[in-house]
């Protein structure tokens, strides 16, 4: 058993019902339990979805604990194919089924009968993957299914498109600013040349699965969601795959040299190198940002960065390479593929955490002090505690993090975003600045440090009038700092002497 | 409507089962904020959390009194050993938020595996010195507010069951009902005692925020009814004395576990009455509490028609119009009839689970509302199947659709009016005062659709090709 107040990733039905219900026409019944549909809740208020997600329950009750779930299961996946049609409909476990351990495949099999569409099992373990897995797994099983399928039928599109085309793996519903990231992706395509054969799952019908093949290589911008999707692919039918995240000005470019790569290799003769430097110097605005003298103030200041692969990554390479911005600590909660984060960060960054405990990593940004935080909702709220200002950089996120404004995180239009997003979370260079001069007009008590621990130290008067007059923005840190030292030496009463002495020895 | 005969009493039907509702854990999202010195542990696994903090938005709350014992493949298949897990977790939470109790919370997994919390409970707590608490509230039997029935259910056996018998301790026990009087003198809070009729002692059950309960309570007081407790209190260790003999009485309708066992196990006498939504539901609450006390109700008919006087620019709004409640709060029943004495006519009420004794005299008063108000008799739908009810809405295209998150967005696209149901559970609905908010939630989408009305935007999803 693990205590737990929050979790980064979803369990791994999540996953499956993102894959799903991005599909056009896909519908998803789970083997759950009455109030274990909630992510349509979380679709229809997240998303605004104007449809109805496309998921329902067998419910399992008492009587299926029983007896077990018998034509239940069945019943339920015939009666969906009538009433809606689908093309597929994908039989999801959740970890009541993965306890029951009743033999869904079984049901799927017998449905299948029936069933004018098809019927699919999501081959996940609810104990094993979590909500990123079991999107990336499910997403290669549709895939490969329709692609056997098409093989079988001796309908796969033996050629491929006559000019250079890509397929974009991985969009999905629920993912971060993903609609955003996508219109600026098929805008990037557009702006290179290459035409956009398939987007993946999201707004896909499973018949164009089988044109696939038809691209000239595969872009799979998230690390999270469909790489397995596209080793499938390049296994398969040698596909080549880009799995560069074009988030940030580097990144950006180093994605279209390495599409430039690709596709000159298939016999197209393209240059990028005067785009990317036209969109890099004149048209995207990071790179100019980063000269500026605005930019300028953030230098050094220290920042802590937690998110998922993708955005943790690419947030700690901007904020340390292109914005010369200090990063203390950079974390993801992919435990399940760290090697990769540690590889990845361990230049641009002074520390690595891995972990998905919420507390722990509250802990190290107290710890740590950061002048902002590029995190997740949860450390959002670690840095509403701490006073520091936050910027969201990845799920999981509020309905906030659903803009209807244009907001990718990736292409040139991202690296803008980006910016802002940035210069936004540290506090204005200026009004710092005259803060500091003016001793600030934040009245707010002090906060202690460590996310649970209780001071134990006691402030006398005057001492705790001195910390009062200590401006806002910094007084919880004085605070720490003296405390820290009056633990130190073992000091129960922290007196004007030991503020003072503390000061001169830390430099609060 | 085109009915073929007005069927003369209420008909009651059951579905399927597939409708979309909350899972009863959501429930410590109100509890521990009800009681303030709690702590939930939900035991359960990622879907119980993720649920939690995501469709609960319990997140909002930087740091909550309740976390999730995240059971994990090794717990699953007993290779550890589920007492000492609960040790260490239960230990943790008293080191950092020293609690006055624990309220664990068990959930279909733990139903499944078996896990026997009622029986690891007392050792447990006989060993960390910290009440334990245990509720199923589990999707497997219960629906969304029933999940507050398990709790208090399951906290009824911890009401103190006689008076304490030292003066100094009852007042350590009443610290915040004391601080309530703001420090009148003891001869002053004696004087008040006269104040009431003398009846049995009367303890009202169902959580509710404190300002309706101060609400509810001083509604009864003016009755000269004396409020003995309130089970749950603000506080844990405030619990209400539970002696044989006592009177309850239920001021939500999801409450009939919790009934049970007062009537049951504690040996009370339950008041039957309906409750205290709408301003004829409060009354008929407050009436009925009279006359089991023998008490001759003052001056509830013009407190009434006052209430209904100040409510007429809103139910101007809706008078005439339908509602069709899809069911998911078990609230449906109380707040039908209060819509159909507003005026409106109601085709369809669905609910989750249908106590027909617990809610008989909320029952008889729908069917008095609707005779008196000349609308034909809704159809309860028990247990519904939220996709034939679609059809039905496309069908009977009511004037409002109270329903779930899950539906509430794709119906205004297509042009229905419709308010989340979760709203009515959160807000405060009880009482003669918070009438104007059942209707100011109950007539907002309308309101915001006249605004919008000039526009022409009722439909936003393209006509789909109906197959």
């Amino acid at each position: 058993m693990k205590l737990a107040y929050w979790m980064y990733a979803g369990p791994a039905h999540i996953g499956t019902l993102r894959i799903a219900s991005s599909f056009k026409n896909v519908h998803a019944i789970m083997h759950a339990p009455l109030g274990d549909d909630y992510f349509n809740v979380m679709r229809s208020m997240l998303e605004r979805e104007r449809n109805f997600t496309p998921v329902t329950a067998s419910i399992v009750d008492r009587n299926v604990l029983a007896r077990g779930s018998q034509e239940k299961v069945v019943d339920n996946i015939t009666r969906k194919d009538r009433e809606e049609h689908p093309d597929l409909i994908i039989l999801t476990p959740t970890c009541t089924s993965s306890i029951l351990q009743e033999d869904l495949q079984n049901f799927v099999e017998r449905a299948q009968i029936d069933a004018q569409g098809d019927v699919m099992l999501a081959d996940v373990n609810h104990y094993r993957v979590n909500e990123l897995q079991a999107a990336d797994r499910t997403l290669q099983q549709v895939v490969e299914y329709y692609l056997n399928k098409a093989r079988k039928k001796e309908e796969l599109p033996a050629e491929k498109t006559a000019k250079p085309s890509v397929n974009i793996i991985g969009i999905s519903t629920l993912g971060f600013h993903n609609q955003h990231d996508c219109t600026e992706l098929k805008r990037l395509m557009a702006d290179l040349g290459i035409e956009v054969n398939e987007v993946i799952p999201e707004g896909a019908s499973v018949h164009n699965l089988k044109n696939l093949p038809r691209a000239w290589f595969n872009l799979v911008p998230y690390r999270e969601l469909g790489l397995m999707t596209a080793k499938y692919l390049e296994t398969e039918f040698g596909m080549p795959y880009v799995d560069i995240a074009p988030m940030g000005v580097v990144e950006t470019a180093r994605c279209l040299r390495k599409i430039q790569q690709i596709i000159n290799a298939q016999g197209a003769e393209v240059d990028y190198e005067e785009y990317i430097n036209e969109q890099t110097l004149y048209v995207s605005q990071a790179a100019w940002f980063s000269r500026s003298i605005d930019c300028q103030n953030l230098t050094g200041k220290k920042a802590v960065v937690f998110g998922d692969n993708t955005h943790a990554v690419a947030m700690t390479k901007i904020l340390a390479r292109e914005m010369g911005i200090h990063v203390v600590l950079a974390g993801t909660y992919c435990k399940y593929d760290a090697d990769w984060f540690r590889e990845q960060v361990s230049e641009y960054c002074d520390e690595i955490l891995i972990s998905d405990d919420n507390g722990e990593i509250g802990d190290a940004i107290a710890r740590l002090e950061p002048a902002a935080i590029f995190g997740t909702q949860m450390e959002r709220h670690v840095g509403k505690r701490l006073n520091i200002p936050c910027g969201v950089i990845a799920a999981p996120i509020h309905i906030q993090n659903f803009p209807i404004g244009y907001k990718p995180f990736l292409g040139y239009e991202g690296t803008n975003q980006i910016a802002d997003l940035v210069y936004n979370s540290f506090t204005l260079g200026m009004e710092d600045h005259l803060l500091e001069i003016f001793g600030g007009h934040d009245t707010k008590e002090v906060i202690t440090k460590g996310i649970s621990a209780d001071s134990d130290l006691n402030w006398n008067k005057e001492a705790q009038a001195e910390l009062n007059k200590v401006p806002g923005f910094v007084r919880g840190k004085v605070k720490r700092n003296t405390e820290k030292f009056a633990r130190e030496r073992g000091l129960a009463e922290i007196t004007l002497e030991v503020m003072y002495a503390a000061k001169e020895a830390v430099g609060a | 409507m085109t009915l073929a005969q007005e069927p003369t009493a209420l008909t009651f039907d059951c579905e399927t089962g597939n409708y979309h509702t909350f899972c009863p854990i959501s429930c410590v999202a109100w509890l521990y904020q009800k009681i303030e010195d709690s702590f939930f542990l939900v035991i359960g696994t990622k879907t119980c959390g993720y649920f939690l903090q995501n469709a609960m938005g319990v997140m909002i709350f930087a740091e909550p009194r309740y976390a999730m014992a995240e059971l994990e493949e090794a717990d699953i298949s007993a290779q550890l050993n589920d007492y000492e897990e609960l040790k260490r977790l239960c230990v943790q939470i008293k080191r950092d938020r020293n609690p006055s109790v624990i309220v664990w919370i068990g959930t279909c997994t733990t139903e499944i595996i078996k896990m026997d919390l009622e029986g690891l409970a007392p050792k447990l707590e006989a060993e960390i010195g910290i009440p334990i608490v245990t509720a199923r509230a589990n999707g497997l039997d219960y629906a969304f507010t029933q999940g507050e029935d398990t709790v208090l259910a399951a906290m009824a056996h911890k009401c103190p069951s006689q008076a304490p018998v030292a003066e100094a301790e009852k007042e350590e026990r009443n610290a915040i009902s004391k601080l309530l009087n703001f420090g009148k003198k003891k001869e002053e809070t004696k004087a008040e005692e006269s104040e009431y009729v003398d009846h049995p002692p009367l303890v009202l059950f169902g959580s509710l925020p404190d300002p309706v309960v101060t609400n509810l309570t001083l509604e009864l007081k003016k009755q000269g009814i004396k409020v003995s407790g309130w089970l749950p209190a603000k506080r844990f260790t405030e619990l209400p004395v539970i002696e044989e003999g006592y009177y309850t009485c239920g001021v939500n309708p999801f409450l009939s576990r919790t009934a049970t066992t007062l009537m049951r196990r504690r040996k009370t006498k339950l008041i039957g009455a309906p409750f205290p939504i709408g301003p004829d539901g409060t009354r008929a609450w407050i009436e009925k509490i009279c006359s089991v006390f023998g008490i001759e109700p003052q001056g509830l008919e013009e407190r009434e028609a006052k209430i209904w006087e100040s409510l007429e620019d809103y139910i101007k709004l809706i008078r005439g119009k339908s509602v069709f409640f899809m069911g998911d709060n078990l609230l449906e029943i109380s707040l039908a009839r209060f819509l159909i004495r507003c005026g409106m006519t109601c085709p369809e009420i669905g609910i989750p689970y249908m106590d027909k004794r617990y809610q008989k005299a909320e029952l008889d008063l729908l069917e008095k509302t609707c005779q008196e108000m000349g609308v034909p008799l809704p159809k309860i739908i028990e247990k519904p199947d939220n996709y034939n009810q679609i059809q039905r809405i496309y069908e009977l295209q009511p004037d409002l659709v109270i329903t779930g998150m899950a539906h509430a967005n794709p119906l205004e696209a297509r042009g229905i009016n419709t308010k989340w149901s979760v709203e009515f559970t959160f807000a405060q609905i009880h009482g003669f005062t918070n009438a104007r908010d059942i209707l100011e939630l109950a007539t907002r989408p309308l309101r915001r659709n006249n605004n919008l009305k000039e526009l022409g935007w009722e439909k936003l999803v393209k006509e789909e090709a109906q197959v």
